[in-house]
This record gives structure tokens, sequence and C-alpha cells, in this order.
């Protein structure tokens, strides 16, 4: 079973990072009418290209993770590509190795596999007809039978967790 | 730390189509528009036009620079005054072959009047003849295709030469005749 917990963005300042999934048919290079949106040989999902976007949002509208951010000022989509231009050198990508808590990191499989003993990595996704295979994994238990996250089943599935608020002042939510 | 990024086991870094049916059984424009960098060679409109517009603005610049080379070349004459030919060595209607500036292709002089001289180029501006001055009819003849030319302007009256024989400026004084300059038109 999938929980999924929701951002209350008036109330909190929870935030979550929005890493890119690089599918292996990426929805917004699909539906990019310019054709702007390319993949390089390594797999990584690159953010549009300056000439050809022509800052429609289709991909933003697309992507089932939510992913393509629109920069209305530079006219161009603009997303997480695993900080190409430190990845591809070998450095960590910018939200990793800023991250003071280490919340967010950056390593390989072998050394997430030490930290999660008890994880296994799935990376197939079903979105109602759509099945999506990525390149980014989510660490889920070991013991569980499920070979894929139903994200649109897990929706409906109401929310077993609390409400998160920051107002301390407020006296505390319902639970 | 070595290279972030490396293919991982499992995750196919080629891109995958959304029927997950197989690359032969796509439809063709799929084949035109890839979503891999490695197969995309197609051409966006706006960079072509930039191409355009550079490779052209390149060529503009290099006609700027060729006409300006040759008013720079005009500006500071190749040419020497020089003599070639005394008043009393050629009667009226006489001509002589000389060279000028020394070395050139033959040059013709031709005395048409007490006081008046013509020379230009003694090559057709067709296929290079040696042209013939006729002057009682006012016209340079070439004979080897029949080309005639005006013996006042060395403009092309009849025949297959379409641009005018090349014009040696000259300057008559007491004498002698000497040439100054060489006039080349196109047309």
């Amino acid at each position: 079973m999938i929980q999924l917990d929701y951002v209350d963005r008036e109330k909190s300042t929870q935030t979550i990072p929005v890493v890119c999934m690089h599918c292996d048919s990426p929805t917004c290079a699909e539906v990019c009418p310019a054709d702007a949106i390319k993949k390089t040989e390594d797999g990584i999902v690159q953010t549009a290209r300056k000439p050809r976007c022509i800052a429609c949002n289709n991909c933003v509208l697309a992507c089932p993770f939510g992913v393509p951010k629109m920069s209305t000022s530079a006219s161009l989509m603009m997303k997480c590509d695993m900080c190409y231009d430190r990845t591809s050198v070998g450095l960590k990508p910018m939200c990793a190795s800023v991250c003071p808590s280490q919340a967010l990191a950056f390593g390989t499989r072998e050394e997430m596999a030490k930290l999660r003993p008890n994880a296994k990595a799935v990376n197939t996704f079903q979105f109602g007809g759509q099945m999506i295979k990525t390149k980014v994994n989510l660490m889920v238990p070991k013991a569980t039978m499920q070979e894929l996250v139903d994200v649109t089943a897990a929706m409906h599935v109401p929310t077993i967790g609390h409400n998160v608020l920051d107002d301390i002042f407020d006296g505390g939510g319902e639970g | 730390m070595t290279s972030g990024i490396s293919s991982e086991p499992g995750t196919p870094s080629q891109t995958v189509p959304p029927d997950r049916a197989s690359r032969e059984n796509q439809p063709r424009w799929r084949k035109d528009f890839p979503i891999d960098w490695a197969e995309a060679d197609y051409v966006s409109r706006r960079d072509l036009i930039k191409y355009v517009v550079l490779t052209s603005g390149a060529f503009a610049v290099g006609q700027a620079y060729i006409v300006w080379k040759t008013l720079q070349a005009k500006a500071q004459s190749l040419y020497p005054r020089s003599l070639i030919a005394g008043l009393e060595e050629l009667p009226v209607g006489g001509a002589k072959t000389f060279t000028y500036p020394e070395g050139s292709t033959p040059r013709l002089l031709v005395r048409t009047g007490p006081e008046e001289f013509v020379a230009y180029d003694q090559q057709c501006t067709h296929l290079q003849c040696p042209v013939v001055p006729k002057v009682s009819e006012g016209k340079i003849h070439c004979p080897c295709h029949n080309g005639w030319f005006d013996l006042k302007t060395g403009a092309p009256t009849a025949g297959p030469p379409r641009r005018p024989l090349p014009r040696v400026l000259l300057d008559v004084q007491g004498q002698a005749v000497y040439a100054v300059g060489v006039e080349s038109k196109t047309l």
C-alpha cells in the first residue's frame, strides 16, 4: 500500500523536491509540439532546447509527476535535469550538495542499498491507462508484493497522515 | 568521485514509445522527430534562419570588402606615366602596338586625327584574338568571329563580343604621347 501525503501550501512551509523521474517514454517530450525536449544517451531528459521551446506549457500540463516548470520571463520550460552540467562531470546535483541535513542525498546504487537494507527499488508507475518506467527509482519495503506504484488508485485511498501545521500558536490540528 | 551518471541495469536509456511496441511498428513521424538526442539531426527553423542570415551577412561583408579593396587600389594608381610614342612616329590612321604597364598584354595605339589618339587592349573581349583597327570606317575589327568595336569608345557594336575593349588613357603633350592609366569596363 502506497500512501500519498499532500503539502498544504497555504499553511505549511514544508517543501518537496520535484525531481525529474527521467521516464523511458517521457510524456513531456511526447506532447512537445516544437520537438524541444530531448533525452541524452545516458537517459537524462533535458530542459527544453532554448532555440526551439515556444513556451506553450504543454509539457507542464502533461507530465504525470508535475516536473516541468515554465519560466515565463525566459519563455523556456526548465526542469530538473539532475543538474546535468554538474553530474556529467562527476559533481553532485545542487539540491543534494546544499541540503544541510542530507535529506536530499546523491550517491551510487550500492550506497543507497547500504542505507536502506530493507527496501527495494521500484521504477514502474501506473497512471490510469498509462504505464511508465522511470530511470529514477522509488524505495519500497522489501516485503511488499508490489512491483509497480499505481498512483491514481492510491489517490483515492484516504490519507492516514496528520495535519502538519507550522503555526504553533494555532492550538494544533485535529490529529 | 567518478562520473555520477551511469547507465543502470534494467532502465533502457533509449526512449520507448508510449504503446511499448517495437520501433519498427511506430508511425513514421516518430523517426522524423526522435526524442533521443543522438538521433535528432533535424535542423530547427530558427537554427536555419540564423545560419542563413549569418552566412548571407558574411557574403555581404565579403562583397563590401572587395569593393573597398577595388576603390583602394584605384586610389593609389598602379599605372605610371610612360612615353609610348612620338607624335611624328605615326601617320594619321596609323597604328602601333605597345605594352603598358610593362609586361601587360599587347595594347593598340591608333592615331585617328592630327591630335587625336586612342589606345585599347589588343585582345578581343570575346576570345582574346588580336583586333585590327579599321580607321577609315571608324571601327575595330576582330577577324576571328567577325566582331566589331567602335573606334572612338571601344564599345562592341556587332558580333560576339559583349564587353568594351579596355581603354588606355592617353595624354598628348607636345611631340609625345603618354599613357597614364587603364580603364576596364565590364559593360
